[in-house]
């Protein structure tokens, strides 16, 4: 095995490369893809998100940490696992979007408490909208302020909850 | 509740301490200041029903009068449900944003998540753990609270590698080993059953071991707390003592707004370093809490 492909195996974090030419993979995303993805898809600012480092443990799986360190490296987690880029529509994690998407301007849909309460129960919905289709930040109101519930995907009049069957929960 | 019966020399008011051991425990939640804030938490419980009980000492822990999991404010990461004792070697080690800090013996990530929210979730936060379940409760705490700092290994803490880390000391270190946990006798009245003193022998060797790989990686004037949730002299002063004949480090004092004893000096045949008076044992009756040793060390060489 060459030194390029070890970093192929899954079990180290490779920081991803500044430009194309620093790929080790095909469809390995940039730093610089990752930040326009956030800023385009949701309208979260390049200045916050440049703060972290980007890293890659296995192919498509894509870790911010705010520190650094040399890459690669090989441990069992570096931050926080924000961002799925295998497939043509990539997808943030819940715990993303929770972190991050108080952010976002964009891409927003804005749910009642019951609503908000199928929605973490892992209930798909019916809700009217008139903006893009596929992954979208679901809110909701608590003590005054928005927050961020989880990742929608919004498909033929459905809101279809992505949260994760460990972290539903009925309220 | 026999094997408590060996501290009643240490214990000023044996009675009150074992009629707190008896009692069970207060619910009592963290508040995560990487998503929120005390008020706007609070307001957030109270509007769903749930009775706010702030703890004297510490303005983002609260006692609940229901169980922590099962409401909105959880849901966002907002809280963590943590012990209240459990909350004071984060409080005692006090990082600064941007520091380099290690978690020797980091999950399930209470202690671990509340480091990295008073570095304001910036700086390298290096958490390590042997064993491949608890890292994974581990990831799941940090990832729900909003942790982006920490880095998470799978090590035998007393071999702990700088390498991975660029091969540059700590600022920090927090040594919260696994212990023989008789202070969680009111969380957990099984506790006691398994005890033996081979036990408490065998895990104070490696609670040695463990210290001192954290001494050997902070720099010098950095600082390590290390603390317990036990009443063991075997666990708490004596390896203290070790490590301060061992190591280039020495006790310092520190405020703790939480009645509590100082370390002690002799227990049955054994006598310790007269620093260890520093460290701080905060007994179940002192607070109406678990049982709980903290001692804080600075790094000298």
């Amino acid at each position: 095995m060459t030194d390029t492909e070890s970093e192929h195996d899954g079990q180290e974090f490779v920081r991803l490369p500044t430009g194309p030419d620093g790929r080790i993979h095909e469809d390995q995303p940039t730093r610089a893809e990752v930040l326009d993805w956030w800023s385009e898809r949701f309208g979260i600012g390049r200045d916050f998100l440049e703060e972290f480092s980007y890293w890659e443990k296995g192919r498509g799986k894509v870790w911010a940490f705010h520190a650094d360190t040399d890459s690669p490296v090989r441990v069992e987690g570096l931050g926080m696992s924000v961002l799925r880029t295998r497939g043509d529509h990539w997808k943030p994690t819940t715990n993303a979007v929770q972190r991050f998407g108080t952010r976002a301007e964009k891409n927003v849909i804005h749910l009642t408490r019951e609503q908000a309460a199928a929605f973490v129960a892992g209930h798909d919905q019916e809700i009217p909208w008139d903006g893009d289709w596929g992954y979208l930040i679901a809110t909701h109101d608590i003590a005054g302020e928005t927050e961020p519930l989880g990742v929608g995907l919004y498909l033929h009049g459905e809101l279809r909850s992505q949260i994760p069957k460990g972290r539903r929960r009925d309220l | 509740m026999e094997v408590l019966d060996r501290y009643e020399p240490l214990i000023d008011d044996f009675e009150a301490f074992r009629e707190a051991c008896e009692r069970p425990l207060p619910s009592v939640v963290r508040v995560n200041t990487i998503k929120t804030d005390p008020e706007t938490a609070r307001g957030a419980l109270e509007a769903e029903g749930i009775e706010v009980d702030p703890c004297a000492w510490h303005a983002g822990l609260f006692r609940l009068d229901t169980q922590p999991g099962a409401n909105w404010p959880y849901y966002h990461g907002w809280l963590h449900g943590q012990e209240e004792v459990s909350a004071v070697p984060a409080t005692v080690l006090d990082p600064d944003p941007g520091d380099r800090v290690w978690d020797a013996c980091a999950a399930p990530g209470s202690k671990t998540t509340q480091l990295s929210a008073l570095m304001d979730d910036r700086g390298l936060l290096v958490a390590t753990d042997n064993n491949l379940g608890r890292i994974s409760a581990l990831r799941s705490n940090a990832e729900r609270l909003g942790v982006t700092n920490v880095a998470i290994t799978r090590e035998d803490a007393r071999n702990h590698s700088l390498k991975p880390w660029e091969s540059k000391p700590y600022d920090a270190a927090l040594v919260d080993v696994p212990c023989s946990c008789e202070g969680t006798i009111r969380k957990n009245p099984d506790t006691l059953e398994e005890w033996s003193l081979e036990h408490v022998e065998g895990i104070a060797g490696s609670q040695k071991g463990i210290l001192r790989r954290a001494v050997q990686t902070v720099r010098e004037g950095g600082h390590v707390v290390y603390s317990t949730c036990t009443f063991a002299p075997e666990e708490n002063e004596a390896v203290l003592d070790h490590v301060l004949a061992e190591e280039p480090c020495r006790l310092v004092a520190f405020d703790l707004p939480l009645d509590h004893a100082p370390g002690v000096t002799e227990f049955e045949d054994r006598t310790f370093d007269e620093s260890v008076r520093k460290a701080k044992r905060i007994y179940p009756h002192h607070n109406d809490t678990g049982g709980f040793f903290c001692a804080k060390l600075e790094v000298t060489g």
